[in-house]
């Protein structure tokens, strides 16, 4: 299997302090990666470094992605070459409705608007792109802009946190449907081919999805790798006190 | 009627904001104009279309258009109650308008009301009788044809008690005139239980200077909206239309301005809530794309139990113009909740990355954001606009 995403040695700064401290990572192509680590280890800010945010300043290391190195370009030329988010915490886009977003990123332009009610978005077209949302409805329109986009790569933040226990499916089964194609089932197996990096604190996600590797954070720094059950069974049980010294992987 | 030679004095009197202009540089503009029957044929068809005025006259109550200083064209629908002619014809016909004509604006405001009352402008004048609704907009089309000329109009306005009006103004030069100058006069009256929409759309020269005067006196109970729309290139624009509200009456202004470079745009306005439980709400949200833009807005409230909001908002796309912002709220009553809000600044970065992340270009995603900003400001746009409105702000090219 080909690398879809291989982050080399990769520093980055964020308001003028170093947050990540030579990350390795690699996700194969159809591959879903998880990532856990606690909070403020810095998983939100790699994502937004793998999407080009300029709040996150590459000091060092490099990102390729289908083995062109991305380090220097511009969200948008990650977007056009397959990269998509869901963001943790996105910003309020004042003025701007989702329907008309979705319909500008959408290749089937208005068409998209029908898919709005399988996310319980049919509601929403007309407000004000995550203004006023809560956290829930913000999940949901991310994965509906998600759908609209149809990325290859898609890296999800926490896609199921804040989320209640009827939602969840529909989260769950919607990240699903980004994830597999089913139209290139073959011999009745689904397929997938759209790879993914996930952020999860609770793994619950993982019941709908599936992982192939996990990774964990700790200050900056990839510390060990395995496979995600087994890693969150021990998350679960010793906390991340031990990450760095436990013996599952080592890098 | 003032007493000519105080008039005549305040040729000599600057506007209160605005660069100085000096009317004398520019010939006044001709009254002997075209006669247009059809709009739809005329060669002014595509500068009417550009501010919201449909040739076609579907959906209108009534069209009103003055090319210059003269009437060129004035056709209304079969429409009881809506009373469509030329303050000229209307002067004639209704004793002098004694109540009106010169009432509401007083001519040694400046030179700009003063040269309007000694050039004794001519302008529109629209009626709409007591009790009467009128179903679609009137539009009037105010057109410099002329270069190097001044238009100078006088226009008045009546909405009499429980009558209610939409009207849509365009005004707008020839590419040939574009060094001229506009002075409107316009004076409107809104009776009691009354509604009026005025939706004005400018689209001037580069070189253009435009000094509009307009006051507006609202009865008891009534709605008065003010929207005002520039989005093009202009000279130097000065605007601060008064309104005075009675007794539980509301004013609300909405403002959407671009000031590109070389263009200087002085705009807001004034409502002075006199009677109790007046409210009014005066929002502006303005583009510098490297020209110089000021938002004013001023709330007085002389009555208790007055409730008025000011929003100015501003986006810099550009450097090399300025953005002022003159939030202003004076009470002289304890009983009120007066508030204002204002904020100038660039689109925040990750705003413009978050639809970046989406594939949208930056060029793209700022036009979106801009265009959202805009059209935000103005609540309550007649539908008939909006599409007007959408073409202006794609025309504008904010990407750039
Ligand atoms: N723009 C910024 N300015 C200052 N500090 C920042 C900035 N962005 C991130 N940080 C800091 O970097 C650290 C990592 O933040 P990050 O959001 O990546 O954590 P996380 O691993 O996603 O945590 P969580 O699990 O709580 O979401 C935190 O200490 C955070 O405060
Ligand atoms: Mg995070």
């Amino acid at each position: 299997m080909t690398e879809m995403l291989k982050i080399v040695d990769l520093h980055a700064e964020a308001g003028e302090r170093e947050i990540l401290k030579g990350v390795n990572l690699t996700v194969k192509e159809g591959e879903t990666a998880v990532l856990f680590g606690p909070n403020g280890s810095g998983k939100s800010t790699l994502l937004a470094t793998i999407m080009g945010y300029s709040t996150c300043k590459v000091t060092q290391g490099e990102i390729l992605f289908k083995g062109q190195d991305i380090t220097e370009m511009t969200v948008d030329e990650r977007a056009k070459l397959g990269i998509g988010m869901m963001m943790q915490r996105p910003p309020n886009i004042f003025g701007v409705r989702l329907g008309d977003l979705i319909k500008a990123t959408s290749e089937n332009g208005e068409a998209i608007l029908g898919e709005a009610p399988n996310f319980k978005m049919q509601n929403f077209l007309d407000r004000e792109i995550n203004v006023g949302f809560s956290g829930g409805e913000i999940k949901r329109s991310e994965l509906l802009q998600l759908t609209a986009q149809k990325p290859e790569f898609i890296l999800l933040d926490e896609p199921e946190s804040g989320v209640d226990l009827e939602n969840i499916d529909l989260i769950g089964n919607k990240v699903r449907d980004l994830l597999y194609d089913q139209r290139k089932g073959c011999g009745g197996n689904i397929q997938r081919h759209v790879s993914s990096l996930v952020i999860t604190h609770t793994g619950q996600i993982l019941d709908y999805i599936g992982a192939d590797c996990a990774y964990v954070m700790k200050e900056g720094r990839i510390r060990c790798s395995g496979r995600p059950m087994d890693l969150l069974k021990e998350i679960k049980e010793n906390g991340y006190g031990e990450c760095g010294a436990c013996q599952i992987i080592e890098l | 009627m003032s007493d000519n030679r105080a008039v005549k004095e305040a040729l000599g009197k600057q506007g209160a904001y605005g660069e100085d202009i000096d009317i004398d540089l520019y010939e006044t503009g001709s009254r002997d104009v075209d006669q247009i029957d059809d709009l739809e044929s005329s060669e002014y068809r595509k500068y009417m279309e550009n501010v919201g005025v449909v040739a076609d006259e579907i959906n209108r109550s009534g069209t009103l258009m003055f090319i210059d200083n003269g009437m060129s064209h004035c056709h209304a629908q079969e429409q009881e109650g809506l009373e469509m002619m030329s303050v000229r014809e209307a002067l004639e016909k209704h004793d002098g308008l004694k109540d009106y004509f010169w009432t509401a604006v007083d001519p040694t405001k400046d030179k700009y009301t003063a040269t309007s009352y000694l050039d004794d402008a001519d302008g529109y004048f629209i009626r709409v009788k007591a009790g009467h609704h009128v179903k679609n907009p009137v539009q009037t089309c105010m057109l410099i044809n002329q270069n190097k000329s001044a238009q100078k109009l006088h226009n008045i306005i009546i909405v009499e008690d429980g009558a209610s009006l939409e009207m849509i103004t365009g005004c707008s030069t020839a590419h040939h005139a574009g060094d001229s100058i506009h002075v409107g006069v316009s004076e409107i009256f809104v009776g009691d239980n009354a509604n009026l929409t005025f939706s004005m759309i400018h689209s001037w020269g580069k070189q253009t200077g435009v000094r509009p005067r307009t006051v507006c006196n609202v009865g008891k109970n009534s709605n008065y909206t003010n929207n005002y729309v520039i989005l093009n290139p202009v000279g130097s624009l000065q605007s601060f239309p008064v309104a005075n509200l009675g007794e539980g009456s509301s004013a609300t202004y909405n403002t959407m301005c671009i000031a590109h470079e070389g263009s200087e745009i002085d705009t807001g306005g004034l409502v002075n809530l006199n009677g109790k439980g007046a409210r009014s709400e005066i929002m502006s949200r303005s583009i510098s794309m490297g020209g110089k833009m000021c938002a004013r807005g001023r709330l007085v409230a002389n009555a208790p139990q007055v409730k008025a909001h000011l929003e100015c908002r501003s986006i810099i796309l550009k450097d090399g113009g300025s953005t002022l912002a003159v939030p202003e709220l004076e009470a002289h009553v304890a009983d009120v909740e007066m508030t204002h809000e204002a904020a100038v600044g660039k689109i925040a970065r990750d705003q413009i990355e978050y639809l970046m992340s989406r594939g949208l270009d930056e060029d793209q995603a700022i036009s979106m954001i801009v265009r959202g900003f805009l059209s935000g400001s103005i609540n309550g746009l007649p539908p008939a606009l909006q599409k007007e409105l959408d073409e202006a702000i794609e025309q504008a090219n904010l990407g750039d």
